[in-house]
């Protein structure tokens, strides 16, 4: 019998695959060892540590005990038990609502700004140093100074993102807007357009793919930094959540923690890929 | 037509630009004159460099002249305006919009007290003109080189200007898709007697099209060297155009200007009996109307050519 697959369907075999391989590294890595090393351990410590009675083994999940552990905590997102113990949807709900904060912060003053910036020639030129000397500055190297300035810690945290959102919105606008084709513009032009509705109606739209792109690259930053920047200021978040599950040594929860962090990361990243696809246009 | 108030007067135009090497500013071309009336179709042919464009977004206001003054309508032109519509080479339709909105968008731009609805007529009315009812719902990415560029034109009649500018619109096209478009200007410009101020380098377009045709030297200095009256009887259909009398002394007349004369301008520009306008070639003035139409006759125009005076001397 002869099989035609598609190359989508040959990808998908194989991912499986390899996620089959992964399970059976995972599984043969996380063996217990044998019972030697296990009877010196008090049993009451082990508990303490996490492993269980019957578990002698290392404190790293088999794939079996992850799957429950993921299955538990997805279960049940919303619980709240006091500070130290809430569901993972409610620690990701606030990394995402200060994403979210200083994401829009950020975008409310970067695409106004880099319109402003990409269309005179003059103020691109008086902003570039400074562009040029904050962006390559670490988001988290502003924290003490956000700490000292707004004193509060959750202000902070949407501070930082707001900074490094900041950057690629900015030059991308500026970028995006100053690369209108003349021909739009002289359209517009002849059509006495007025500035209002020529930003809106022709700028705009022709840089709209540069200007979602610099946003899914923000967007991008923003995730990665708001991990660190909460494992910095605590108390709540998806950051905060790792960095106390490490103190409680509980590697199933750092695990689960980062696999939400991938897969949430991967969602924020797609939506953007879909809103650019809608401002796409083919010349 | 009255020779006293022309629609559109150009008055010693010049454009100058500042030397790459920073030295005395390069001088496209100067004293460039001309006038046209309303409803006259204005081609104007040259070689590449000789300032053709510059002059057309001069006239559109997207540039500015180093000297000299465009007036239309007896009103200096000093900017651009809605007054004058222009169709790009490059079409220039915005790619986000669709056929319709394209249209719509000058519509808006020119009535912008209009109702949506009647927007949208009047926009649909220009796309059945150029023959596109069917597609005004693509976008310009789906339509093929002629149809984008008739689009380009359906944009620029919409909004009904007192004057057309093209410059260079079938360029891109391949030859049987610009015959199609030109057909169609064609007959739209008779319909609506529209003024129009064209660049071309096709010199078969332009004896198609024009009623007058403006011929340029090369640049630098670049000047409007000759005028040629289009003496060719309207209706034009292209495939007898060629059994017009006048069709090979002008089409002759031209290319000869292209190949030749367009290089030796120069030296005879700075002559000092030079003349200060263009020449005027004008075929009537070489065929002897009681001689017989033969075509042979018209190859051979009369010696020390004495069809070509001076203008308005």
């Amino acid at each position: 019998m002869k099989m035609k697959l598609s190359l989508s369907q040959k990808a998908g075999l194989l991912s499986v695959g390899l996620f089959a391989v992964l399970l059976l590294v995972w599984q043969l890595a996380t063996l217990p060892e044998a019972s030697t090393a296990a009877a010196n351990v008090d049993p009451e410590y082990a508990a303490l540590m996490g492993g269980g009675t019957a578990s002698t083994a290392s404190s790293f999940p088999t794939p079996a005990a992850m799957a429950q552990t993921v299955w538990d905590k997805l279960s049940d997102p919303f619980y709240d038990n006091g500070p130290n113990d809430k569901g993972i949807g409610i620690q990701l709900a606030y990394s995402l609502a200060r994403v979210l904060g200083g994401f829009l912060l950020a975008a409310v003053v970067a695409i106004p700004l880099g319109f402003a910036i990409g269309n005179s020639r003059v103020f691109y030129q008086a902003v570039n140093p400074y562009v040029q000397l904050l962006k390559p500055i670490s988001p988290l190297a502003w924290m003490p100074l956000a700490l000292y300035t707004i004193k509060d810690a959750s202000a902070s945290a949407i501070f930082v993102i707001f900074i490094c959102s900041l950057w690629p919105m900015l030059i991308n606008t500026a970028h995006g807007v100053a690369n209108v084709k003349k021909d739009w513009l002289d359209v517009s032009r002849t059509l006495e357009v007025n500035p209002l509705r020529k930003a809106f109606r022709v700028i705009l739209p022709a840089a709209a793919p540069t200007i979602l792109t610099g946003m899914r690259i923000s967007m991008g930053i923003a995730w990665l930094v708001i991990v660190a920047a909460e494992m910095l200021v605590g108390g709540t978040g998806i950051g905060y959540f790792v960095w106390n599950e490490w103190n409680n040594l509980s590697i199933t929860n750092v695990l689960f923690a980062i696999f939400m962090i991938g897969v949430v990361g991967m969602a924020l990243d797609s939506l953007f890929g879909v809103l650019g696809k809608r401002v796409a246009y083919q010349e | 037509m009255s020779t006293l108030h022309p629609f559109l007067q150009v008055e010693n135009l010049a454009r100058a630009y500042p030397s790459p090497t920073g030295g005395t500013p390069v001088t496209v071309f100067d004293h460039v004159n001309f006038r046209i009336h309303k409803g006259e179709f204005v081609c104007v042919t040259g070689h590449s460099g000789c300032g053709k464009s510059t002059i057309l977004n001069i006239l559109a206001g997207l540039d500015t002249a180093s000297d000299g003054n465009v007036f239309m309508d007896g009103r200096e032109v000093s900017g651009p305006s809605l007054d004058r519509g222009v169709i790009f080479q490059s079409h220039a339709l915005m790619p986000w919009l669709t056929v319709l909105e394209n249209v719509s968008f000058a519509v808006k731009s020119r009535w912008p007290g209009w109702h949506k609805n009647k927007i949208r007529d009047h926009a649909m009315r220009y796309i059945e003109l150029v023959g596109l009812k069917g597609a005004e719902h693509k976008k310009p990415s789906q339509l093929s080189g002629g149809m984008k560029q008739r689009v380009g034109i359906a944009r620029a009649f919409s909004i009904e200007p007192k004057m057309l500018l093209m410059d260079e619109p079938f360029g891109a096209l391949d030859a049987l898709t610009r015959g199609v478009i030109q057909d169609e200007l064609l007959k739209i410009c008779a319909e609506t007697q529209q003024t129009v101020f064209m660049i071309t380098h096709d010199v078969d377009e332009a004896i198609l099209l024009s009623d007058k045709i403006m011929l340029m030297s090369n640049g630098p200095h670049a000047r409007i060297a000759e005028i040629v009256n289009n003496t060719l009887p309207r209706p034009r259909e292209r495939s007898a155009i060629h059994k017009q009398p006048h069709y090979y002394p002008i089409r002759n007349h031209l290319v000869d200007f292209l190949v030749s004369r367009s290089k030796q301008f120069g030296a005879l520009r700075d002559a000092p009996d030079a003349p200060s306008s263009p020449t005027v070639f004008d075929p009537a003035d070489l065929i002897d109307p009681a001689a017989s139409t033969e075509p042979e006759i018209l190859h051979t125009p009369p010696v020390g050519k004495p069809h070509i005076h001076l203008v308005n001397a």
